[in-house]
């Protein structure tokens, strides 16, 4: 039998992949990691970036991940993503849009917050994190694809 | 003795009631397969999640510099519910049965001498429990869930409880939903969210190779923690929703079924009454004129 370690990667919504290769290489928050068959026991968290799937040597697949946490075992490498897709299916031009979108409403929102009140407040505050998370995942999202044109 | 038309007028209507009925039902079966394959599709994510917290969690239990989110503030003065419900009724006993339970646990817990505070998800949880505990509620959310529940509701939801958390206005987090067993049993569970337990009933696969496994951390156990505890969070809320949707398809699913073969049955003996009473009407019609007859 071959030497292969079972990469699984999740989404909360679904399981994405599950499969064997040869070796994975993981964006951690502390600089990408590759795994082979018998990598030590490992918990670590993901900055966003591409997973990098190798079989016979070469790269065979790219997943995009926003963020999550990886769980690495002798066998085995589950990646826990947020959010994840496709290299392709992530085009400049629309990720600008939304960054600009959503840098454009937040001056507005906080101004709301600070004259809001009670439960509105907290609706707004949802509201508020929601475009901040939209503001970092792009943010992300253009900084792989700079990554990955080089 | 109602007359023919007024049973004509009944047997249109029961009809047209038990029309709705069967919509209703389909309806209900088709979102139901829909509910359940999601959930299904979302167990993965739960499943593993609760495998990498468990073997941190079992590691910094007990220390002293152990999040809030995991070891509790050290108190139970005050006590947060978020008390799932649906927003649209006709769905059987789904919302009864969780409020019945909302209620006996606020019962329990004010006699208890604890302070409660209500968090209610779907309008019917909102309308029911707004007449009686109406001050104890904190904010009603509506709409979770119209078209499919998303992993993105649950995390706004999750940010909210946190934010409330980290403000210190409660220290134990519950939530109360129905877990979805068949379209005809949905059970009603209690969970606590805050501070983090394990949740009975999800079952866990066999950890056996990882009872052992000491695992490096990058970063350090407690930035890991503090960044999946409140993940967790959001995953838990999620599962919740998820099978509170099923369970909601599945008793009206059920509930409309029933309807429907009810009306059925009433339909069945209004017809015959119908026709009885018809031929009432003509026996009687025969017997004027005959009598008519040879009276001449």
């Amino acid at each position: 039998m071959p030497d292969l370690v079972q990469f699984e990667l999740v989404s909360p919504e679904r399981l994405i992949l599950s499969t064997e290769v040869e070796m994975v290489v993981v964006p951690g928050t502390e600089g990408n990691f590759g795994v082979l068959p018998g990598h030590a026991p490992l918990i670590s968290t993901i900055r966003p970036g591409t997973i990098d799937i190798y079989q016979g040597g070469a790269v065979t697949e790219r997943i995009f991940v926003v963020s999550g946490i990886a769980e690495v075992t002798p066998e085995r490498c589950t990646v826990l993503a947020d959010e994840a897709m496709a290299p392709d299916s992530l085009d400049r031009a629309t990720i600008e849009a939304e960054l600009q979108t959503a840098e454009g409403n937040l001056p507005t929102l906080r101004e709301q917050i600070g004259r809001a009140q009670g439960a509105e407040r907290e609706r707004l505050a949802t509201e508020l994190r929601h475009v901040e998370r939209q503001q970092n995942v792009a943010r992300a999202k253009l900084q792989a694809l700079t990554e990955l044109s080089r | 003795m109602p007359s023919l038309k007024d049973l004509r007028n009944r047997i249109r209507s029961v009809r047209s009631t038990q029309k709705i009925t069967s919509a209703m039902k389909m309806v209900a079966a088709s979102r139901l397969r829909r509910a359940q394959e999601q959930a299904e599709a979302a167990r993965p994510y739960a499943q593993r999640m609760e495998r990498v917290l468990g073997s941190l969690a079992s590691r910094m239990a007990g220390l002293p510099g152990a999040p809030p989110l995991l070891a509790g503030t050290g108190k139970d003065d005050v006590h947060l519910l978020v008390v799932a419900t649906s927003d649209r009724g006709l769905a059987g006993g789904f919302n009864a049965t969780i409020l019945r339970e909302a209620r006996r646990r606020f019962r329990e817990l004010d006699n208890a001498g604890k302070t409660v505070r209500i968090l209610t998800i779907g309008r019917k949880g909102r309308d029911s429990l707004r007449r009686d505990y109406g001050r104890l509620i904190h904010d009603s959310l509506t709409d979770i869930g119209r078209r499919r529940v998303s992993f993105e509701e649950a995390r706004d939801i999750a940010a909210r409880i946190l934010t409330l958390f980290e403000a210190g206005e409660f220290d134990v987090c519950t939530i109360i939903f129905n877990r979805f067993r068949s379209a005809i049993t949905q059970i009603v569970t209690v969970q606590q969210l805050i501070p983090f337990a394990a949740p009975a009933g999800l079952t866990e696969e066999p950890t056996s190779d990882m009872a052992g496994a000491i695992y490096e951390f990058e970063p350090s156990e407690e930035e890991i923690l503090a960044e999946l505890l409140p993940n967790n969070l959001a995953v838990q809320i999620y599962t919740a929703l998820l099978e509170n949707a099923a369970s909601e398809q599945g008793a009206r699913m059920t509930a409309m079924d029933n309807a429907t073969r009810n009306a059925g049955d009433m339909i069945d003996r209004l017809t015959m009454n119908y026709n009885r009473t018809r031929q009432a009407v003509i026996t009687k019609e025969l017997i004027e004129i005959i009598s008519g007859a040879e009276a001449l």
